[in-house]
């Protein structure tokens, strides 16, 4: 019929616009980077097998800079004059062997700066967290430690907060780099609210030290989900000198899984009604539908023996 | 012939109507208070360091409260059963805003009484009404004992018993 | 003199009648409001258009509610509580983002049809112009509205689109600023943009749709054919009965039964781009939130003002500003431009044709070079296509001032 073929020259040049404006120019934009699986294929295995007893000891050198609440090891420091001696607050512990790539860590213990991809920006000056393995079984030891006091079960907000949130903060969750704003309540008389404030100011502190440790303050995270492709995301967590060469961001070594929880928390904090719209799409698009075709018999019972 | 075309025609407009009845339920939805307003619904008030005839006004929901502690000498208000016991001392705990026309009146603590500016109602230091233009006590919000805390939004047993009593409001 | 009859119940029909004469309105506007019968799908899209405009003022109601135009809460209040906290506020934010895209998707199809069916000529010319302001209307509506959310593209788009205004070598910085109203955009920007957007732009719409309707009424709608029919003999075929002979249709029921299944199939496809496939619309560097120390790798404007943007690109500054003026305006000019007497699908008008699918494509390869980085090969092509442009319309007179009469219709 002669409308089909008005309606598939309309449909043709609309998809060929769509396509040069969308796919097209975008893959122009954006380089293709390869992901790669998490596997981290940059590192060796190590081939020592790691006790978890030895590994115990060896952690107590840790104690130093990290807590450690699975093995019931306190900060020494809080966030704030932490972040003032090492830039960022370093993380508790409790998680790494949960979240953490296994050759990731083994190395990373024994070669941070190399391993989190950040030997360019420590060229005249020590990388906060030096070398805590001298060899590849030291390594394994402590791998296998951290491997023994992780927990079973991490949710999604735990391991955003272990990999991501001492640099990164999420106000729609109203997470700080910091910890989570506390719950106050200004003065009466004088609207002020002293607490919050006090907070405030340790924030600041921290983001000050944070700004002079990666010469940048890391953007908020909140959003990031929609203002990412999902493709991006992984291969940029998985390799940040691949997508973004110079970062300051390091590579922080989480495993699939880690990254998955993480994930799904960018999700959930950064398109929360996605869950809706997939539970209501169907709905609206079957009612159209549905209302096409009624459409579509009162069209026919209009036009019958008119032309 | 042209009742089946306008048989056609109704049953898509009814159908239509139906589509207009899910996007009016979603307007409704959309004028709803946010979860976070809802949330907000409750203060918690600490009486620890509350002093005698000293009035305090919190704010709740957007309302100003009035905390008294009231004194035995007071010895009308003392009794009165609105008033709410916590950690061996008499409160009154209301919604400080008159019941005539809103406004909130001020305390006068020699003459253990609410005096409204607006029309010149008065409410003794237990809420009731002294003098007219106001119909009734001073409300009492829904509210539950914690120790030495009191917190606003939630109705605990002590509520509960006023409002059966019929001396809420 | 008007007559009220005393024995009328009030608010029945002979009442409404007498007082609001409904019934001559219900002739004049609906079921005696005459259309050609030779006409296809493509003669809905004003009504498509009329149902997407109504979506955007409906989802935008529910926007404004809870839209804050400060720049230091206007992305919050718009990607956390209405995307969250709200209820079916995404759903709202989504189809008031994805039908401010596809309008103009809408708006080129309804604009190009008139193109090919001559549908500009022969005492229509006013529609063509009442619809040309149109576009240029829901174009300033839509830069407008996306300055709200304040997003990195909200503010650079901002930034560079009222740059234009400087006007090249005259330099009008002045006038720059003013038209912000500080020295960057900002929150005196951000206002006055939320104004335009809320009110002022929707009042010159609403106005504008009512000025479109009133040039359609006196030389009605074309057909496929660009016959000139006598609307009135019509008519009377059709009111007396002879359906199949008469060369019109009322609009109620007959066109309506056919503009509502159209609006059928693209309420189809608009919703399932409103819930699977929305970020042509909602683009993703938008939800970063504008950074005045940080301009985007790559900014563009929407895909509808593609084209344009890319006519100004290939050429130094101010003969750049000269062609970017001249493709504003020259389709306002197309009625007079046409110099032909003839009113016939374009298949049917010689050189005409050619024109009309080059033209089609060549805005086409505009607007995706117009996305694209301007390096290299893409360079080259946006050069080329922005001179077609300009030789086409240059062409046109000529074209059809050469142009044979088309014969008479079947």
């Amino acid at each position: 019929m002669k409308e089909l073929k008005v309606l598939a020259v309309v449909v043709f040049f609309t998809l060929v616009t769509y396509w040069g404006v969308e796919p097209y120019a975008h893959s122009v934009m954006h380089k293709h980077v390869e992901f790669k699986n998490f596997k981290y294929e940059d590192l060796n295995p190590i081939a020592a097998k790691g006790d978890a007893a030895k590994g115990q000891a060896l952690a107590a050198a840790c104690a130093g800079c990290h807590s450690i609440k699975a093995a019931k090891m306190p900060a020494p420091m809080d966030p704030v004059t932490a972040s003032a001696t090492y830039g960022v607050n370093p993380p508790d512990l409790s998680l790494a062997g949960a979240l953490l790539d296994e050759k990731y860590l083994a190395h990373f213990l024994k070669d941070p700066t190399h391993t989190a991809m950040v030997a360019h920006k420590f060229k005249n000056k020590p990388y906060p967290m030096p070398p805590m393995a001298t060899d590849d079984q030291s390594a394994a030891d402590l791998v296998a430690y951290f491997k023994s006091i992780a927990p079973k079960e991490v949710t999604a907000k735990e391991a955003y907060e272990f990999a991501c949130g001492r640099c990164h903060e999420m106000r729609y969750a109203k997470w700080t780099q910091i910890g989570e704003e506390p719950k106050t309540k200004p003065n009466i008389q004088t609207k002020m609210d002293e607490e919050k404030l006090k907070f405030q100011e340790k924030l600041a502190q921290y983001k000050d030290h944070l700004v002079k440790y990666l010469g940048k303050l890391p953007p908020d995270l909140s959003i990031i989900v929609r203002a990412r492709s999902e493709d991006f995301l992984k291969t940029f967590v998985e390799d940040p000198q691949a997508q973004l060469p110079g970062t300051a961001m390091p590579r922080v070594g989480v495993n699939k899984e880690g990254y998955e929880k993480v994930f799904q928390y960018l999700e959930e904090v950064g398109d929360p009604s996605k869950p809706k719209r997939e539970a209501v799409g169907p709905w609206v698009i079957g009612y159209f539908i549905l209302f096409t075709f009624l459409a579509y018999l009162w069209y026919k019972s209009q036009w019958k023996g008119l032309k | 012939m042209s009742d089946r075309r306008d048989f056609f025609g109704k049953v898509l407009g009814a159908y239509a109507g139906l589509g207009a009845l899910g996007a009016l339920y979603a307007a409704k939805r959309t004028w709803d208070p946010l979860p976070s307003v809802k949330a907000a619904g409750f203060t918690t008030i600490d009486l620890s360091q509350a002093q005698e005839n000293v009035l305090y006004t919190e704010m709740w929901r957007g309302k100003p409260i009035f905390v008294l502690k009231v004194p035995k000498q007071d010895k009308k208000a003392y009794e009165d059963k609105r008033l709410i016991t916590v950690g061996g001392d008499k409160f009154f705990i209301a919604i400080g805003l008159c019941t005539h026309l809103g406004c909130i009146p001020a305390y006068y603590p020699d003459q253990h009484k609410f005096i409204c500016a607006c029309h010149g109602g008065q409410f003794d230091a237990a809420g009731e009404v002294l003098k007219a233009p106001p119909p009734s006590p001073l409300v009492i919000p829904p509210f539950t004992v914690k120790g030495k805390k009191v917190v606003l939004g939630e109705a605990g047993p002590e509520y509960k018993k006023l409002k059966e009593a019929g001396l809420v409001a | 003199m008007a007559h009220f009859d005393p024995n009328a119940r009030p608010f029945s029909h002979q009442w409404l009648n007498d007082r609001l004469a409904v019934d001559t309105l219900k002739r004049v506007l609906s079921t005696e409001y005459w259309i050609p019968k030779n006409i296809n799908f493509l003669w809905a899209m004003g009504m498509v258009l009329a149902a997407t405009f109504g979506v955007l003022l409906i989802s935008g109601i529910f926007l404004l509610m809870y839209y804050i135009p400060d720049t230091k809460q206007a992305f919050d209040s718009v990607n956390y509580t209405i995307m969250s906290e709200v209820g079916y506020g995404w759903l709202w934010r989504h189809m008031h983002g994805v039908a401010a895209s596809v309008v103009f998707l809408i708006i080129y199809i309804h604009m190009f049809t008139g193109i090919y069916y001559g549908s500009y000529k022969r005492g229509r010319e006013l529609i063509w112009l009442s619809g040309m302001l149109l576009f240029v209307s829901f174009s300033a509506e839509a830069f407008s509205g996306y300055m709200l959310p304040w997003g990195q593209m909200s503010y650079w788009a901002g930034m560079v689109i009222t740059n234009l205004f400087s006007l090249g070598s005259l330099d009008f910085q002045g006038l720059v600023e003013w038209i912000r109203g500080d020295y960057v955009p900002g929150q005196a920007f951000l206002g006055r943009f939320f104004m335009l957007h809320v009110l002022l732009m929707p009042l010159v719409i609403m106005a504008l749709i009512v000025l479109h309707f009133g040039t359609l009424r006196l030389p009605h709608v074309n057909n496929k054919d660009g016959e000139e029919i006598d609307f009135e003999a019509e008519a009377e075929k059709w009111k007396a009965g002879k359906r199949k002979e008469a060369k019109v249709i009322p609009f109620n029921p007959v066109f309506l039964s056919k503009d509502t299944f159209v609006l059928g199939v693209y309420f189809i496809f608009y919703f399932y781009l409103v819930f699977y496939h929305f970020e042509f619309a909602m683009d993703p560097v938008n939800f970063d939130p504008a950074d005045p120390l940080k301009t985007p790798p790559h900014i563009y404007p929407e895909w509808y003002f593609l084209w344009s943007y890319e006519i100004l690109r290939p050429f130094p500054k101010d003969p750049g500003l000269i062609a970017f003026g001249f493709a504003q305006v020259i389709f306002f000019l197309l009625p007079f431009l046409d110099r032909s007497p003839n009113v016939a699908p374009a298949n049917r008008r010689g050189i005409f044709k050619f024109w009309f699918w080059i033209l089609l494509v060549d805005m086409i390869v505009l607007t995706v070079m117009g996305k694209v980085p301007p390096i290299g090969i893409y360079t080259t092509i946006g050069t080329v296509a922005a001179w077609v442009f300009i030789i086409l319309w240059v062409l046109l007179p000529f074209i059809t001032k050469a142009e044979k009469p088309v014969r008479g219709h079947k």
